[in-house]
């Protein structure tokens, strides 16, 4: 066995808050391409425009509180949150429903409560709660994905679209020539049919669900698993909060499915849909919202990952990371007060 | 007179049942989506809060100190029913808008608040100003929260005015923008919330501004003892 033999200083310097939010920021570039490449360049532009609305309203608050702006802005975290709802809103949503959402997050949810590491919610969820509650048509007319419609926006077209602001009439507008470019999401069309009642095998033949787990989802959640992956090996997460995630939402899934076939899609529909995998590497693993000890991180993973298919499965929304992180961080506090992790040394 | 002054600062500002003691936040949230609603439910709130203030003053000496509470929320029951049977006459279209939260009058704890703690003390003319100004007090504030919702969440101004006023306040309705996709946070519970912290929020700046502003007493120089003798 060779020893690596280092010269000192021995000491490890922790990570800056910067370089961890930039790296966290790159690993969920796969993700974010795939997502481009089936869904159009929609989403570029909304996180370029969230990044913007980050970046400006930050500065503001901070002026506004006297604190140094450079400093607060260069910790990249406004990046992050922007990015995460950037790439959680529709691609052709309105501009200004990315900018409410975002300057909402960094301004109500982050720096009202002092800024990063005092926040109660995580900023970028309860944001996009807020525009789910605000403005529930815009929110829901996603784009369908490359292939399904016979016309995809093209890039100018997409930019003209987020733009000009009225995007469900532009929509409506294209749709005299070609098939339109607006669908609802696999899970969507779930619930819409289910409650129309349908059986999951006459849902699962629509063209939503082409391919494994409906069109361009499969693979937009396999790039943000492999990001999540890469988080793990460079130690930028620990384990414990997706696993609680992915464990509880495939256990309640699989029970669920052996339950009852009919109404309860597979535990891989489940992983592999809407926002499972970025909201369980990306989201819930959001280190000043979560529960800070092992065992509470696996707890507080577990409950998003319960919400997250109660929800889904008997809620009124489709999907519902948003709403499961923000319960989750309710419990937070309360986690972290009776799971104490002992002291080296103690008995327990 | 300056005790009257006094009792109108207490109630506009410095002891405001909306944004300082945070009485009666129940229907203060609830109705607040339009403004017409806010001075509806203001104007309910206030005639009630006068009139149980000077009833309680009335029959203070009378009561017993034991069975207080009880008397005199039968006297604040009684009239809630009796506005609320004026405003089902008289406004109906009102009435149908504020629904339950007219008859929760009741259990507004600034009307049996300031029942307690001032009109059970103070002769009637004071009781009755107190009930007036802490009734403006929590109907400014109303009126303000549901302006800003109004506002943010449908564009409008004195939106079903005419529900309250009679048919020539139609016309009072101001349309300030108009959008297809209205604001909906704003008209629902939680707008409501986010609107009231930032109207304290904002009543907190202007206290610490006045504060800033007003020159500092000055403060004695401090006299040090000696305890040695200087020889």
């Amino acid at each position: 066995m060779a020893f690596k033999i280092a010269s000192s200083p021995h000491i490890i310097r922790p990570l800056q808050t910067s370089t961890v939010m930039q790296r966290v920021l790159l690993c969920a570039l796969p993700g974010f391409a795939v997502q481009i490449a089936f869904f159009g360049w929609g989403t570029l532009f909304q996180v370029l425009l969230a990044m913007l609305t980050a970046v400006v309203t930050e500065s503001a608050v901070m002026k506004l509180r006297q604190r140094s702006v450079s400093s607060t802005i260069s910790d990249n975290s406004a990046l992050l949150t922007a990015l995460l709802i950037g790439v959680a809103v529709p691609p052709l949503a309105p501009w200004w429903l990315t900018v409410i959402g975002t300057g909402f997050a960094i301004v109500m949810v982050k720096q009202l409560y002092g800024g990063l590491g005092n926040n109660l919610f995580n900023p970028a969820m309860a944001a996009y709660v807020v525009l789910l509650i605000a403005f529930p048509v815009q929110m829901t007319s996603w784009v369908a994905p490359v292939g399904a419609a016979a016309h995809a926006p093209a890039f100018l077209e997409s930019l003209h679209i987020i733009l000009s602001g009225t995007q469900i009439n532009v929509a409506d507008s294209f749709q005299l020539s070609v098939d339109g470019f607006t669908m609802a999401t696999p899970l969507d069309t779930l619930r819409t049919d289910l409650s129309q009642g349908h059986s999951i095998s006459e849902i699962l033949q629509k063209p939503a669900f082409n391919g494994i787990a409906g069109a361009g989802w499969f693979w937009v959640n396999l790039a943000y698993l492999l990001g999540g992956l890469v988080m793990l090996k460079l130690k930028l997460i620990r384990w414990h909060i997706s696993a609680g995630v992915l464990g509880a939402l495939t256990l309640c899934a699989a029970i669920g499915w052996l339950w009852q076939p009919a109404t309860h899609i597979s535990p891989l529909l489940h992983l592999f849909s809407g926002a499972t995998m970025l909201g369980a590497f990306f989201i819930a693993t959001d280190p000043v919202t979560a529960a800070t000890s092992n065992k509470g991180r696996l707890i507080f993973g577990a409950l998003i990952g319960v919400l997250v298919y109660v929800i889904r499965s008997y809620g009124g929304y489709p999907d519902a990371f948003a709403f499961a992180v923000l319960l989750a961080n309710l419990t937070a506090p309360l986690l972290d007060y009776y799971i104490k992790p002992r002291t080296y040394g103690h008995r327990a | 007179m300056s005790q009257y002054s006094e009792i109108a600062y207490q109630g506009l500002w410095k002891n405001n049942p909306g944004l300082v003691q945070l009485l009666g936040l129940c229907p203060l949230l609830a109705v607040t989506a339009t403004v017409t609603n806010a001075l509806g439910l203001g104007l309910a709130t206030m005639a009630v809060l006068v009139g149980s203030n000077v009833l309680v003053s009335l029959i203070r000496e009378f009561v017993p100190k034991e069975i207080r509470i009880a008397v005199f929320v039968m006297i604040i029951a009684a009239l809630v029913t009796v506005v609320q049977l004026l405003i089902n006459a008289y406004a109906y279209g009102l009435y149908l808008s504020l629904g339950i939260f007219l008859p929760l009058i009741v259990t507004n704890c600034v009307i049996i608040g300031r029942a307690e703690a001032f009109a059970s003390r103070n002769n009637v003319v004071k009781a009755a100003f107190d009930g007036l100004m802490m009734g403006v007090g929590f109907t400014l504030v109303l009126i303000v929260l549901g302006a800003i919702r109004e506002i943010l969440g449908q564009g409008t101004l004195f939106d079903g005015a005419d529900q309250l006023l009679g048919a020539w306040a139609a016309g009072l309705r101001i349309d300030l923008w108009h959008t297809d996709t209205s604001f909906l946070l704003a008209m629902l519970p939680p707008g409501a919330f986010l609107g009231m912290g930032l109207l304290i929020a904002l009543k907190n700046v202007i206290d610490k501004k006045l504060a800033e502003k007003q020159p500092k007493a000055a403060t004695a120089p401090v006299e040090r003892a000696r305890v040695t003798k200087v020889n």
